[in-house]
């Protein structure tokens, strides 16, 4: 019991950052940030609970992300909502949208491995691209309007901050029960090893696909929060390829498989990435930064922030053991 | 829809067939030989596309004589970039992190080009890539027959290379078996090290007819990768005759589809061509299971 008080410490804090932030930062450019931050936070966490736990890289997110935001963006432009709060009833259905949409993706996808699976995914994405654009009901080329929601200026990302905040806190609780389930040993046990599992009894087709399925929810869900957000929903943007990979380097760089390294990842990544585009646009300068940082982080922690600085940590504590001589073996005290 | 226009479609995705399977060779090449998806495949055609058109714009040298320059400078930038990056990559998950550190040198080629070209497009221009010739009632542009030709004499080249030579032997052992390679005296790191770099030489020719066939700017590499990943993992990844038949067959579909159908929905036929294929065949058209094929 002893060994948990630190843990459960550290989660009351980010808790309670979670909750305060807007309350202490004012700023609407901050807050606008921390958006965005949240929403690829549950992004990252709902990828790694199918990506990182079975070890099969998913790069067609965005189908779900792009999906969900058309769902509840036709939605309440059908049913005639308002615009306030009352948007944010629909986002569960925008996530629902997006897991029955991963079942025959899933089917499909998950007959391959590997290499061709990453790819058949990528292929997967761009047919939803092409059809966003081409389809009628999706408004083309120029998309759909959400309605404006109804909230005071000065604290208008609150509201969204708030709902991001609820569904990033039941994501990670839905990625913390499937790590410590039977489900989620299945689900390692294919990454580690899929024709040993299938030999051991593990369902691993059908396993998989309740992962992708799971995975796909929240994604579909923040999709709605991030386009009611932005106003408007629109192809090049629902279903946007540097969305699929965001997702892969968030994960890795804060250590897929785990709970808290796709949280930092995306914290880190998707932060800089909005100030830098902020500060630099409009040259490449910024791209330039980006990518160097990311290839230096790569390179010098290649399992991913959080288990590369645990590594370290292990290493420096353990640095005085090593160092003092040991005892000769059989030597009398 | 007419017989000539079919034929005239099937005639225009064969010679465009060729110049993507230019720009996939060194794709499929440094898959073949490293076990990497290099994600960067897009920017470095882009690159490729922009050092002829800095020679040509600014230097006064023309597109084909040019190609003299690239491709070596392109060699040497490939070879770089496996030295400095990809063999750091860990043996245990290299193709996930492969994608990953490809990606981020994209990112960085994008911000070079950006930074120094701007967003405009442009175009490769020269007196043979703008005439076409007129064969049985079509009309073939000149470029596309130079860059069919070219595919055709790459691909073979680079077929002779691995599969003929001692080096190509040394490549291909340090793939399957590294420990085994090392033992009996190949220079594994050294071998990989010249193969990818022969692979970014090669993208430096896919570049030149990509520019010259297409109008570009930094960011084009994206549209690019998508489907060069496509055609490469449909011929069987590491396969270089696959490459050029995948990449032959997709444009073919592609073209007749948009002559009989509609070209806005040609590309989604290409893409659900490839995932209906794949699902049936995942070791792609003319690949081998737990084989490399040939």
């Amino acid at each position: 019991m002893r060994r948990r008080a630190p843990a459960l410490g550290a989660i009351g804090l980010a808790v309670a950052v979670l909750g305060l932030f807007p309350v202490v930062i004012t700023d609407p450019t901050a807050t606008s940030i921390a958006v965005f931050t949240v929403i690829f936070m549950v992004a990252t966490t709902s990828w790694n609970i199918f990506s990182g736990y079975s070890g099969y890289l998913a790069l067609g997110h965005a189908v779900f992300f792009g999906s969900g935001g058309y769902a509840v963006a036709l939605a309440a432009r059908d049913w005639h909502f308002k615009g306030g709060w009352d948007v944010f009833a629909l986002l569960p259905f925008g996530g629902l949208i997006a897991a029955l949409i991963a079942v025959p993706v899933g089917l499909v996808a998950l007959r391959t491995r590997r290499h061709t699976f990453v790819v058949v995914t990528i292929a997967i994405f761009f047919i939803f691209q092409l059809a966003a654009f081409n389809l009628g009901f999706t408004g083309g080329t120029s998309g759909i309007f959400l309605p404006i929601a109804s909230f005071s200026a000065a604290t208008y990302n609150n509201p969204f901050y708030y709902v991001g905040a609820v569904i990033l806190v039941l994501t990670v609780i839905m990625s913390w029960a499937v790590r410590r389930s039977r489900f989620g040993l299945q689900l390692l046990a294919i990454r580690d090893d899929e024709d040993r599992a299938l030999g051991l009894g593990v369902r691993t087709r059908r396993v998989k696909l309740i992962a992708f399925v799971l995975s796909a929810f929240p994604v579909g869900m923040v999709g709605g929060l991030d386009f009611y957000f932005v106003g408007q929903v629109y192809p090049q943007f629902a279903y946007n390829p540097l969305f699929d990979v965001s997702l892969a380097l968030m994960g890795f760089l804060g250590g897929i498989g785990t709970i808290a390294g796709p949280l930092l990842g995306a914290l880190v990544l998707e932060a800089l990435q909005q100030y830098f585009t902020q500060t630099f646009s409009g040259s490449g300068a910024y791209l330039i930064i980006y990518g160097a940082l990311f290839l230096a982080v790569i390179l010098l922690l290649p399992q991913g922030v959080i288990p590369g600085l645990a590594g370290l940590w292990r290493r420096w504590q353990t640095r005085d053991a090593r160092a003092a001589p040991a005892p000769a073996p059989g030597a009398l005290p | 829809m007419s017989a000539t226009a079919l034929l005239q479609a099937i005639v225009d995705g064969v010679l465009t067939g060729g110049v993507y399977a230019l720009m996939a060779a060194g794709l499929t090449l440094i898959f073949g030989v490293m076990d990497i998806i290099n994600i960067a495949q897009g920017a470095m055609v882009v690159l490729g596309a922009y050092l002829s058109y800095e020679l040509s714009v600014h230097a006064g040298i023309s597109l084909l004589p040019g190609l003299v320059i690239t491709v070596p400078a392109m060699f040497v930038l490939g070879m770089a970039i496996e030295y400095c990056f990809m063999r750091r990559v860990r043996e245990s998950d290299r193709t996930a992190m492969s994608v990953l550190v490809t990606f981020a040198v994209a990112i960085v080629i994008e911000g070079v080009l950006s930074a120094v070209y701007g967003v405009d497009y442009v175009q490769l221009h020269a007196s043979y890539v703008d005439k076409s010739v007129y064969v049985l009632g079509f009309y073939l542009p000149w470029i596309y027959l130079i860059a069919f030709g070219l595919a055709v004499a790459l691909l073979a080249g680079l077929y002779a290379l691995l599969y003929r030579t001692r080096f190509g032997r040394a490549v291909r052992a340090s793939l399957q078996n590294r420990t085994a390679a090392d033992l009996i005296g190949v220079d594994v790191s050294r071998t990989r090290t010249i193969a990818v770099g022969i692979g970014v030489a090669v993208t430096a020719v896919g570049g030149f007819a990509f520019g010259a066939t297409n109008a570009f700017n930094p960011n084009s590499g994206y549209d690019l990768i998508s489907r060069l990943l496509a055609i490469v993992i449909l011929g069987g990844m590491g396969s270089i005759g696959g490459a050029m038949g995948a990449a032959v067959l997709m444009l073919v579909v592609n073209d007749v589809v948009a002559v009989a159908w509609s070209p806005t929905w040609a590309p989604l036929v290409f893409f659900a061509a490839l995932v209906v294929v794949l699902s049936v065949r995942p070791q792609g058209l003319f690949g081998r299971v737990g084989a490399r094929a040939q």
